[in-house]
């Protein structure tokens, strides 16, 4: 008899207890939103890291997605709106041995915490920025963001918005950062990857990640469904760096590159420190 | 000739966190999934591959496959 597709053999699940808050699930986030798809990539990322739970510090401002060091079992701060970045970089300058990771959304970040931002990636602090990017802000009802596209609809821009989006990836890029990447979270495999690759790396990585918020961005801009939303969105809406040398550039158009987009060596806020302020200060 | 009995996967599902969004449903290959009210269900299990592509992709921890 032969069956359509092969069975694979027994490959065990990935155990996320490990590193989950016991009894803290569910989570508070809704049905079909991106973030838990993206908390779990991240941690395969880690897992496959090799770090300690003890070794990292998780550190997020104030949005659903911000709600993330409330689930796991690290190091973890939960500070306020915009400003995660600012009390990462406390967190790193005092003890430079963690590994710093922020979580924040395309609000947190971009509007509210964009000097943050910007500022972070220009001193080329060694963290990991992750940027649950949904193009909305969900936890205040639906307002639109920096990452809101032009036209779309939100509870602050009834007739469509008119602002004109930032690139997350490209102002990370021209503000600084080290490293800068893009993935999505129906691309959760690839996602792995490339969040592993961002925590190996020595300086600012940024990456930005298109999820979905089908309550409130998902509902205004009349997405059918979670899986309309994943599909036009996170796997049409976009093209892997690897794939897009070899697409004619009609192809290209109106879509957002993921991958690894920028890696670049240049010296760490914290080593900089240490070498230039620290010594001078001891008088050595 | 008889062929040996094929084992099947396990689909273990938590109905305490599985917020019934679809997605495992909408995106397993084989279609092994459905939604029965508010909660995914197997369907057809044989069809199953153990991808496991339900399980990274579901956002609530509530399905697994071995
Ligand atoms: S409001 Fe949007 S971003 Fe917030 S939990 Fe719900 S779906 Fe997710
Ligand atoms: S493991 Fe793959 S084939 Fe089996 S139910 Fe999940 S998505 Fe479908
Ligand atoms: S993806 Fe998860 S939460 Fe959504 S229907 Fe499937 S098992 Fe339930």
């Amino acid at each position: 008899m032969s069956t359509a597709v092969a069975v694979k053999k027994d490959k065990a699940p990935f155990d996320y207890n490990k590193y989950l808050r016991p009894n803290k699930l569910p989570h508070i986030w809704c049905p079909g939103c991106g973030h838990g798809i993206v908390l779990k990539a991240m941690l395969r990322a880690i897992d496959a890291s090799g770090l300690s739970k003890d070794q990292i510090c998780m550190v997020s401002g104030i949005g659903c997605s911000s709600r993330t060091p409330g689930y796991v079992d690290f190091n973890t701060l939960h500070t306020l709106h915009g400003r995660a970045m600012a009390y990462a970089t406390g967190v790193k300058l005092a003890k430079p041995s963690l590994k710093v990771i922020v979580i924040t959304g395309d609000g947190d970040a971009l509007a509210i915490g964009g000097n943050h931002f910007i500022h972070t990636c220009r001193r080329n602090i060694d963290m990991t920025v992750l940027v649950y990017s949904n193009a909305i802000y969900g936890m205040t009802g639906g307002q639109y963001s920096p990452t809101t596209p032009q036209g779309a609809n939100a509870t602050t821009s009834r007739y469509g918005n008119i602002e004109p989006v930032f690139d997350c990836c490209e102002l990370a890029k021209a503000s600084g950062a080290t490293f800068v990447a893009r993935g999505t979270a129906y691309h959760c495999q690839e996602l792995e990857k490339i969040i592993f690759e961002a925590v190996q790396h020595k300086g600012t990585s940024v990456v930005e990640i298109l999820d979905q918020c089908p309550t409130y961005y998902g509902r205004q801009n009349k997405y059918k469904s979670v899986t309309e939303m994943m599909e036009k969105i996170e796997k049409d809406g976009t093209v892997s760096v690897k794939q897009a040398d070899k697409l004619p550039p009609e192809k290209l158009q109106g879509k957002l590159l993921r991958g690894v987009l920028h890696k670049i060596e240049r010296p760490e806020y914290c080593e900089q420190y240490k070498k230039f302020i620290i010594g001078k200060a001891q008088g050595k | 000739m008889a062929e040996p009995a094929k084992k099947l996967p396990n689909i273990v599902i938590s109905e305490t966190l599985c917020k019934g969004c679809s997605i495992c449903v909408d995106f397993c290959p084989t279609n092994v999934l459905e939604l029965r009210g508010n909660v995914v269900a197997v369907k057809n299990l044989e069809a199953c591959t153990r991808c496991q592509l339900c399980d990274l992709r579901c956002p609530d921890f509530a399905i697994q496959v071995f």
